[in-house]
């Protein structure tokens, strides 16, 4: 049913098929904007806007591009949303995209807009896309909704500036704010996602055989 | 001053270990060493091309009381200069290596393209712009940010290898395990942050 494929699109990339845990795309901003909360949230909604304008505009004029410049056509059309992106974000958060620098940019080389726009966009409807769009960034957020709680939170003892542990009961952890610990707290995401869904296991290669039953 | 840059950007600002910049390559391509250490070598190539060619479109055209159209600031276009410059160096280097060095071509398979999108060369341009070199500061940072990346993903390579033989937890296998080595890698590059 018709409704039933939208929730599908819409759903789906959030724990079944992640783009950061599953497809492996979009890595690179979620470890380095994650430090603090409002700074995730920003990425997560300037990445939900691109990600799904970008996908409706591919998905238009889908059979219009020819083949050898798709790419070209696909970059040109995401880097003008995200230079439109940047300058809002200049315009109305100044402070919050200096901070933000050069990640706000890389939007454009951001796998998952590229990822979606080459393999869904091109071959389905213009409301599919744009929903799936939304479903990716949607994915994307929850991941660096969670990283960042946790780093914000044991790093810094605040959530979004307010301090909800103060410094006399918990003393911060250094560490949660530097880049190693995004790598660790992934990990872990994506051990928790694959212990829910058990299909995400990946095989074992290397032909050494292991004595328990699969 | 050039050497101090080359290892600034090469270990102490590694573009992979410490920015997290050209992840997703970095993680897909890791497998084993050889394809690693040949995507390694296309990127420092792409970088060493495309940062001095961006310094210089940037210093021409773009900025404030630039040489051309000085009386206008184009900074905006910035991010689709760059990346227009960066698909079409990948492109001429794509079309090289098929005609002069057809089997690292064919090595190198689909990930050539890939570098396009690479955060990590785009990254590097912007981080050029951000810190103002001179071209001859983007030929030493392009090249070293270059070199910094391909050795962050040829050790990330001999530890995977390593890896396939050990008893992984089932969730972790794979992916997983991964960003816990590139956890712990980033961690030891910490390190030079004392230089």
């Amino acid at each position: 049913m018709a409704g039933n494929k939208t929730k599908d699109v819409l759903f789906n990339p959030i724990i079944h098929n992640n783009p950061i845990a599953l497809q492996v795309l979009g890595i690179c901003s979620a470890l380095a904007v994650t430090t603090r909360l409002d700074k995730s949230l920003t990425m997560c909604l300037a990445v939900i806007f691109v990600c799904a304008m970008a996908n409706a505009s591919v998905a238009l004029i889908r059979d219009r591009i020819p083949n050898s410049i798709r790419i070209i056509v696909q970059m040109t059309i995401i880097a003008s949303l995200v230079i439109v992106v940047d300058q809002v974000l200049q315009a109305v958060a100044y402070g919050l995209s200096k901070e933000l620098s050069v990640f706000v940019g890389l939007i454009i080389t951001n796998c998952i807009i590229m990822g979606r726009a080459e393999g869904f966009a091109m071959q389905n409807t213009v409301k599919d896309s744009f929903i799936d769009g939304i479903g990716n960034g949607l994915g994307y957020s929850m991941i660096l909704l969670v990283v960042g709680f946790f780093r914000e939170l044991f790093g810094s003892g605040k959530l979004f500036g307010i301090t909800v542990l103060p410094e006399s009961i918990y003393q911060p952890n250094g560490l949660m704010l530097l880049p190693p610990s995004a790598f660790f707290i992934i990990g872990f995401i994506i051990w928790a996602i694959r212990a829910y869904d058990r299909d995400q296991v990946e095989n074992d290669d290397s032909g050494i055989g292991h004595s328990h039953a699969h | 001053m050039h050497f101090e840059l080359f290892m600034r950007a090469a270990f102490v600002e590694n573009l992979a270990l410490v920015y997290f910049l050209g992840m997703c390559t970095f993680l897909a391509v890791s497998k084993n060493v050889k394809t690693a250490l040949g995507l390694g070598l296309a990127v420092i190539v792409v970088q060493g091309i495309t940062v001095p060619l961006n310094n210089l479109i940037y210093n021409i055209f773009l900025r404030k009381g630039s040489l051309v159209l000085g009386e206008y600031n184009l900074e905006f276009l910035g991010l689709i200069c760059y990346i227009g410059v960066i698909a079409a160096a990948v492109q001429i280097l794509e079309m090289t290596l098929d005609r002069f060095f057809p089997a690292l071509f064919n090595a190198l398979g689909i990930f050539l393209p890939l570098i396009t999108v690479n955060c990590a060369i785009l990254g590097g341009t912007l981080f050029m712009v951000q810190n103002k070199y001179t071209f001859m500061e983007s030929v030493t940072y392009g090249i070293g940010s270059g070199f910094g990346w391909a050795v962050a993903i040829a050790a990330l390579a001999g530890i995977r290898e390593k890896l396939r033989y050990s008893n992984v937890p089932e969730g972790l296998r794979g992916l997983g395990i991964t960003f816990m080595v590139v956890g712990l890698m980033a961690l030891a590059f910490m390190a030079f942050n004392g230089i």
